[in-house]
Parts: C-alpha cells; structure tokens; sequence
C-alpha cells in the first residue's frame, strides 16, 4: 500500500511541478532578420506580432506554438524602404497583412535543444520549414532563441524588378527571441 | 627642375580626375532615383569608386610629398601663384572630405560601405538617423564647393594654356615631351 502509495506520488511530482510556459512577455521578446544587399549585411525587425506558445520542457512532444507578424509593422531601417517593402512586390500587406507559423511536431534534440517542425505561411503560399531553437529557463521566465533561413524567392518576397538576386539577395536569416512566463 | 610631372603624378591625376567627373553627376542622378535594384546599384557603384579614389588620394599624397612638382611659370604674378596653390590645397582636402563624409554618412545611415562588395569597410560610426542626414548635407555641400574649384581649375590650365601660352596644361598631359627635350 505505502510502496504503490509512493510510486503515485512519484508519477505525480512531476506533473505538480512542470512548469508550463504560456504568457508570450512581447517587451523582451522580438523577431528580426537579416539579409546582404549588394553584398552588404543589412538588418531589420518586425515590431508587432501575436504568439502564443504552450511549452513544458517536462514534456517537450506536447508543446505547440504559433506566431502571426504583423508585416507592416516590418522596420528595415529607412522609412523609405519601409514602405517600399510594404507594397505590392513585396509582401503587399493591403492583400496579406500577416505571415503565420504554426507548429506541427516538437522535437528534443539534446539538453535544451529543439528542432520544431512547423508550416510557414506568407503571401498566400505555405511552406514546411524546421526552425532549431533552444529553451532556457531565468527564474519565472522561459526564453526560447533561434534562427532560419528562408528563400525569399519561395515566397514571392519581392517581384517584378526585385526579382533576380544580384541586388538584394534570395537568403533571408530571421532570428527570433521570445519569452514566455508560466501560466498561475 | 623638371618641367613635367612624373608619369605617376600624371596617371594619378587623370585616373581621380575620370573617377570625380563620373561620380558628381552619378551622385546626382542616384539621388533622385526611386527606390528601385537600380538605385541600389548605383549608390553601391558610387561608393566602390569614392573609396577608390579616397585610396588613390592617400597614394598621390604621398606621392606629392617626396617629389617636388614642376614650378609654376615665373612670369606668374604672387597672387597668382598663391592662389594656384591656395586652390590645388583646397582639391585636396576636399578628395579627402568628400569620400570621408561619405563612408560616414553610410555608416551613420546603417549601410555598411563594402568595397566592390567583397571588402567590408569598418563603420566608424554608429546609426544615427538626424546624423545621417547632416552628413548627407555635408557630403552635397563640399560636392558642390568642389564642382565650383574644378571650373576654376579646367579654365585655369586652359587660360594658361590658351592665353599664357605657358606649359602648365601640357606638363600634365601623358606622354608629352617638354620642347626643351627636343631641342
């Protein structure tokens, strides 16, 4: 009795005591990008997006996240190009205001490392992509860092004249940091 | 003394003087662009030659200072003569001015310089937006004091060479041979 009574208790703690990251902090979270133009590094960020994110490192398999980027909100540096970008051959953000990811598996690759494997939505094409980010918990906050690199090609992210490559190029790294506390 | 300047002097002299007279009207004309692959290209364009010449400038410096230029003819009166040297003083700094304004206002503006896109140039300054814009003020302004001095310069060597009838336009020009060699 006192022995199963103990085992319960066993498969229990760690459900007591998993910690369930969900409350997205947007002040110390942000999503950024960079890119060479004319064989120069350039860097930008997206100031607005929605998140949500259930990650409980006990569990990793079960955690799900989902962004949307509020494209307009995109800062490339220069009011000019701002809304350069904003326009029709880029992201056209009047047709397609937002691009979304939303995760479909999670997978722990070693101590703090994750590969998650998600659907990748903007200008109306979806694409897989698999993002390697890592989790690192700082007191109540949960932190997760990575970075990937799309094609922007893929996307149709600048037509017509920006087309070709040889000015701004097809590679795009964007970067994210999002912290997230546990729900009470 | 030689009557000419040395085939350095001269080739360096014609290669900056060929590079400025593309990048004023090239900085002009990008400027008004739209946003557009064209612009981007040409403003990188301009920036890969006025770092050539800002290179140049820094070898013909040098240059000037270890050999002694030919001296300016003697029927020249002083005030000429200083204000002949008073404006070759003020070309030189302003080639120096004018690509250092430059690479700072790109840095300032957050466009790193990266020479013929393979040689990135340290950016001596952080993004400033109000910085950037000053510098691009600056970078105009001694543009234009410098189209201003390069109207007196051209008409000067031809008056000398036109009206003076002196050899100052004809030591600068590559390949000639003072008369005195001939005789």
């Amino acid at each position: 009795m006192m022995k199963s009574l103990l085992i319960a208790m066993a498969l229990v703690a760690p459900l007591v005591h998993a910690t369930e990251y969900t409350q997205i902090q947007p002040q110390q979270s942000h999503i950024a990008f960079t890119y060479k133009q004319m064989g120069v590094a350039m860097d930008g960020r997206f100031k607005r997006f929605n998140s949500t994110i259930s990650f409980d490192p006990a569990k990793p398999a079960n955690a799900k996240a989902s962004f949307d980027v509020e494209l307009a909100s995109i800062d490339t540096g220069g009011t000019e190009s701002d809304e350069e970008v904003a326009g029709k051959s880029w992201f056209n953000t009047k047709a397609f205001p937002t691009a979304s990811f939303v995760s479909t598996s999670i997978k722990p690759l070693t101590a703090n490392r994750y590969e998650v494997s998600g659907k990748l939505s903007i200008k109306a094409k979806t694409l897989d992509i698999v993002v390697p980010a890592s989790f690192i918990s700082q007191g109540k906050n949960g932190v997760f860092e990575g970075s990937f690199t799309i094609r922007r090609g893929d996307f149709s992210i600048g037509e017509g004249p920006w087309a070709k490559f040889d000015v701004v190029a097809n590679d795009v790294q964007v970067k994210f940091r999002i912290t997230a506390t546990a729900a009470k | 003394m030689s009557t000419q300047y040395t085939r350095t002097a001269k080739s360096l002299h014609w290669m900056m003087a060929l590079m400025i007279f593309g990048l004023i009207p090239l900085g002009m004309y990008m400027h008004e662009l739209p946003l557009s692959p064209e612009k981007l290209q040409l403003y990188s364009w301009h920036k890969w030659i006025g770092v050539t010449v800002f290179v140049l400038l820094l070898v013909r410096v040098s240059w000037r200072l270890t050999h002694q230029p030919p001296a300016l003819p003697e029927q020249m009166s002083k005030i000429q003569k200083t204000a002949s040297h008073a404006g070759h003083i003020a070309l030189y700094l302003l080639m120096l001015a004018i690509p250092l304004s430059g690479w700072l206002m790109s840095s300032a503006k957050g466009y790193q310089t990266v020479w013929f896109g393979v040689l990135p140039i340290p950016d001596l300054l952080g993004k400033d937006k109000e910085l950037g814009e000053t510098l691009a003020e600056v970078h105009e302004s001694l543009s234009w004091v410098m189209v201003t001095i390069l109207i007196v310069h051209v008409a000067a060597a031809l008056k000398h060479h036109f009206i003076d009838k002196d050899d100052v336009l004809t030591r600068m020009i590559p390949g000639h041979r003072p008369t005195t060699e001939n005789e």
